[in-house]
């Protein structure tokens, strides 16, 4: 059967083999980094045109449906001209900072594929601390955000980064402990053996109601973190312009929409591989015969499935709900999202102690 | 009791949620509510609504008879201008003289198909069309006369 694990032992095999130690690390690290380079592109590509396709789809339209079958290089198109325009900046702006902010952005989306498990033993850096590193590394972005709305010298910049660092500030705490209940239920920081642990089950469906709570304010909570509507306050088109990238103009510009489009792959991907299982396929119990037939579908196929069914989630909301005000968002977080979530995790204490769960 | 408050707050909050994402839900899984017209490419089969208004037209029967009376109604009512009623005094075979149209002059170029002709007309002599084509080259061609060469005015109309 198709594996991924096979082809990246074999590499690191040959590349011991035919090297030191030394160059076939750089080599190997040469390899990620073109890898996670071409998923973003590729990422970036697929999630815009995906959005679109949802969004008219849901607004009863038929979407872009001319460049290529279906609408296929519609993105592809758009990237071109792109990268074709010019990158303006500024004459009063902060040259320095305008032209860093867009690829701290990006590197963030970078440092966070790190722990991320894409398929069976298909990891770049099983750490110990995974879920620790995400969500302190995800909180870097807002520095990135806030970088572009100073150095822009732009009111609506600077707006909108502010609003941003409050939104992404508050609502880090309920993700935080949307992700610490399933850690209780696990017991460990590690991606993998969390993953682990749900060989024979997911935790959605393992840990009650209280899972299904923190999924739920987990959704929320990223969605608000990844400056999405119904959460677009930084961006604001009605209000502010376009938030804190108003002053940026061809391939800085796109970056930051790339960003936008990795951290929403990166918040699922997370998501499904604490509440569905990452890469782990849909097992039940003792049932041996339909778990084994579940374990014929590839490891990648699985994680692939349930990060873009959650992304599918997401876009759904974007086009569903309305925006909300700015202190309405504060409401939601610190009135509605807090006191549940500190409520769900006592309660998942509860349950992990007097093990409950399955 | 306060908790309860909340607890409802937050229930109903969610459960109206989940009505809005019903209704796009339903819209994502079902292709034949799309109404996106790919207007180019459909040209034969376009739909259109009823009320869209693209020009002032005048209809007329199989023996080529209309029903305006000549009366300039729609004229008065034009607020740019755009209808012109250029009048004749026809004889009829008992020697009596009754006014009828001779020509009446529609400028498109002018039109904002504001509709107040149509409704200022008391024999219902004209109607929007729902054409949208207007495009030419020579702009004295968006000069129209609306009532056909040869046209008369239909019996007992008055």
């Amino acid at each position: 059967m198709f594996s991924l694990e096979g082809i990246t032992t074999n590499v690191q095999d040959w590349l011991f083999m035919k090297f030191n130690p030394t160059i076939a690390l750089a080599m190997e690290c040469v390899i990620v980094i073109l890898l996670s380079i071409s998923l973003f592109a590729i990422l970036g590509l697929v999630l815009v045109l995906m959005e679109r396709k949802v969004a008219a789809h849901i607004q009863i339209r038929l979407g872009p449906n001319r460049v290529g079958p279906g609408g296929m290089f519609q993105t592809v198109a758009d990237t071109l001209k792109l990268i074709m325009k010019e990158g303006l900046v500024p004459e009063l702006a902060d040259k320095f900072l305008f032209n860093l902010a867009p690829f701290v952005v990006m590197m963030v989306g970078m440092l966070l594929l790190a722990p991320i498990a894409f398929a069976k033993n298909f990891q770049i850096w099983d750490i110990n601390i995974g879920v620790l590193y995400i969500s302190a590394v995800s909180s870097l972005s807002v520095i990135g955000i806030l970088m572009a709305g100073w150095a822009s010298n732009n009111k609506y910049s600077l707006l909108g980064a502010m609003r941003s660092g409050a939104q992404i500030v508050s609502y880090e705490l309920s993700a935080g402990f949307a992700v610490l209940t399933i850690v209780v239920l696990t017991g460990s920081l590690q991606l993998s053996e969390i993953v682990k642990a749900q060989e024979n089950g997911w935790w959605i469906f393992k840990g009650h109601i209280p899972a299904l709570i923190a999924f739920v304010l987990y959704i929320i909570a990223v969605t608000a973190e990844t400056n999405r509507a119904p959460f677009d306050l930084a961006e604001a088109e009605s209000e502010l312009t376009a938030g804190f990238h108003t002053e940026y103009s061809g391939m800085r510009f796109a970056l930051f929409f790339l960003a936008e489009y990795i951290n929403i792959f990166i918040v699922c991907a997370i998501g499904a591989t604490l509440f569905f299982g990452g890469w782990m396929p849909l097992h039940i119990g003792n049932w041996e015969a339909f778990n084994h037939i579940m374990d014929y579908i590839p490891s990648s196929v699985w994680f692939m499935g349930k990060t873009f069914a959650l992304i599918f989630l997401i876009m759904w909301f974007r086009w569903t709900f309305p925006r909300l005000r700015v202190d309405q968002l504060l409401n939601l977080e610190w009135k509605y999202l807090l006191p549940i979530s500190l409520f769900n995790l006592l309660l998942v204490a509860v349950i992990a102690i007097l093990g409950w769960h399955f | 009791m306060f908790l309860k408050e909340y607890l409802s707050d937050v229930v109903n909050g969610v459960s109206s949620l989940l009505k809005g994402m019903r209704k796009t839900g339903y819209y994502f899984t079902h292709p034949k509510e799309i109404i996106t017209e790919q207007y180019p490419d459909n040209r034969a089969t376009l739909l259109l609504s009823e009320r869209f208004k693209g020009e002032v037209v005048m209809p007329h029967d199989a023996n080529n008879e209309h029903t305006c009376t000549g009366c300039t109604a729609c004229e008065l009512a034009c607020p740019n201008g755009t209808i012109k009623v250029v009048t004749k005094f026809e004889v009829s075979p008992e020697g009596k003289k009754k006014k009828a149209i001779d020509a009446l002059v529609y400028r498109l170029e002018l039109c904002t198909m504001c509709n107040l002709c149509i409704v200022a007309c008391p024999s219902d002599a004209i109607k929007m069309a729902p054409n949208f084509e207007h495009s030419v080259f020579d702009r004295t061609k968006l000069t129209k006369v609306l009532n056909q060469p040869g046209s008369k005015i239909r019996e007992g109309i008055e």
